[in-house]
């Protein structure tokens, strides 16, 4: 994958603005290649991590980061052979069993994820799902709320990228397991919204492993020049497919060995 | 349908399976057919195949999944009857030549140690009357030209059973989630697509109970050492000569099945 940065400095603060209104005030934006048929995936990520360096400035606390696009299906889709990755923020984090408002939302849809606290940093390149593991403090099941600020959800990937990998807000919950204690490959997973089954897989589904898809995060940190730091939380990427929710809309999901993880959504 | 068409279509089904080869859809030459007709047929069916010298050693039960349910229509599984001849080790090689147009499905069985005497049986007493379960294999089969089937023609061709295999690694699901235990398909040595136990009935034992009970009321037997298929907890694979195809259950084990030679279609 190449980082290579095409667009000029005044360009990336431009669309970092544009990104930053959308996500602040909950509007729906054109994908930034319409405008940009160049842009490449470098430039979304310099467009991200300007967006970071403001929320950052304004007192926001990076927390750790989120794989996307992490299933075969997904990436094929996109006709990429990388995941995309994002920043978590304080901001960003409900806690479990929360009332989530969408009021500042554009079309927010949930996922289930396998989570990772990391106890020691790791750095890329040639990172690995071994690494990941014996660096991992635990593991905790996940709900992503992602949001594309992109009208209907349609993107490439410079522009899900620059978008911060459509993050939004998410839920950790559920029960802390050392990962050495479960077989992270089989985890089955059971997304229910209002009392119905409405998503279902098996952690397999995210790069026939999830600890696979920490290690391309943390490859892709290098390439950025960053390192994943002790104490990150990590998300690793959908297992199930991204199910949309409205105000009045219950969701919990229930993951085997994890326990479960609820939320509901209001105005 | 009077005991001749019965018998007419549960023969025209048994001499399909024997030949190898596939017969127009029933609801095509008998747009009035009922389940409870599909039933009757599929028993005359397997009665032929028991004549022929195969015993009944288990029960397998479809339409599990709600997609499947929307497509043909219908609120509930249904199920056919393994017989002795439908029977793999894990390790043996499926000969597709005995098969016509075969596709595998990823499952979880039941062997009981009791027997479930519907109705009124619920998924508890699936659980307690249950010796063990194993990840297997049931490879589904179709006698109806092209797969165009709809319940009453699945159901009168014995739920579209082709032949199964079970794995080696015996659970107990009391130690076991059996309904958030996940389930992984790789084909080829490639992830194929994974699933989880809740996708059948909201949990296997479920499907079981549902079995019990309607098997009680049609006065048909579900006795402590039956095999139970509970229904697929994967996407539907199409096989070919070379196939060797691993499933997967969280907390359980694997059952791993290879195939060679062709199918009829």
């Amino acid at each position: 994958m190449s980082m290579e940065i095409t667009l000029s400095r005044e360009d990336i603060v431009r669309l970092c603005e544009r990104v930053e209104g959308a996500q602040t005030r909950a509007y729906a934006i054109p994908k930034l290649t319409d405008e940009y048929p160049g842009m490449t995936i470098g430039d979304g990520y310099a467009v991200q991590l300007e967006l970071r360096r403001r929320f950052l400035a304004r007192g926001h606390k990076q927390v750790g980061w989120k794989a996307g696009l992490t299933s075969k299906a997904k990436m094929k889709q996109m006709g990429v052979d990388v995941p995309s990755i994002g920043f978590l923020t304080d901001r960003m984090a409900r806690p479990e069993n929360a009332a989530i408002s969408t009021a500042d939302l554009v079309h927010p849809r949930v996922e289930c994820e396998v989570a990772f606290v990391m106890k020691d940093e790791l750095k890329g390149p040639g990172c690995t799902a071994g690494a990941v593991l014996a660096a991992t403090d635990y593991v905790l099941p996940a709900v992503e709320i992602i949001d594309s600020r992109f009208s209907g959800f349609k993107f490439d990937l410079p522009s899900v990228v620059a978008d911060n990998g459509s993050s939004a807000r998410f839920v950790g919950g559920g029960r802390a397991r050392y990962a050495q204690d479960l077989d992270l490959r089989t985890l089955g997973v059971v997304l229910e919204k209002n009392g119905e089954i409405v998503a279902m897989g098996a952690s397999a589904a995210v790069l026939g492993h999830p600890a696979e898809a920490i290690a391309m995060l943390v490859n892709i940190l290098a390439e950025l020049g960053e390192s994943l730091p002790a104490g990150s939380f990590v998300m690793s990427g959908g297992i199930t497919e991204a199910i949309a929710v409205k105000p009045g809309d219950s969701v919990i999901a229930r993951f085997q060995e994890l326990g479960s993880v609820s939320m509901r959504f209001v105005e | 349908m009077n005991e001749e068409q019965i018998q007419h279509y549960g023969d025209a089904l048994y001499d399909a399976w024997r030949e190898r080869r596939t017969i127009a859809p029933l609801l095509e030459q008998e747009p009035d057919i009922t389940l409870a007709d599909a039933y009757r047929i599929q028993l005359r069916y397997i009665e032929r195949r028991v004549a022929a010298g195969e015993t009944i050693v288990g029960k397998k039960i479809g339409v599990t999944s709600k997609p499947v349910q929307d497509f043909l229509g219908v609120f509930q599984p249904d199920f056919g009857q393994l017989t002795s001849g439908m029977v793999y080790q894990e390790g043996d090689v499926i000969d597709l030549g005995t098969l016509i147009q075969p596709k595998a499905e990823a499952e979880l069985a039941f062997v009981l140690k009791e027997d479930l005497q519907g109705p009124g049986v619920t998924a508890m007493d699936v659980i307690r009357a249950t010796d063990y379960v194993v990840p297997c294999f049931e490879i589904v089969d179709s006698r109806i030209t092209d797969w165009k089937i709809r319940i009453q023609d699945t159901v009168a061709d014995n739920a579209s059973c082709g032949v199964y295999v079970l794995g080696k690694t015996k659970g107990d699901p009391r130690k076991l989630d059996i309904t958030l235990a996940g389930m992984v398909l790789e084909k080829n040595g490639e992830l194929h697509s994974t699933g989880v136990g809740a996708a059948v009935q909201g949990s296997p034992a479920n499907a079981v109970a549902w079995l019990a009970n309607t098997l009680g009321e049609l006065g048909i037997p579900f006795k402590a050492g039956e095999v139970i298929l509970s229904g697929s907890q994967s996407a539907l694979v199409p096989v070919v000569d070379g196939d060797e195809l691993v499933c997967t259950v969280g907390g359980l084990g694997s059952c791993r099945v290879k195939f060679s030679g062709r199918s009829a279609v």
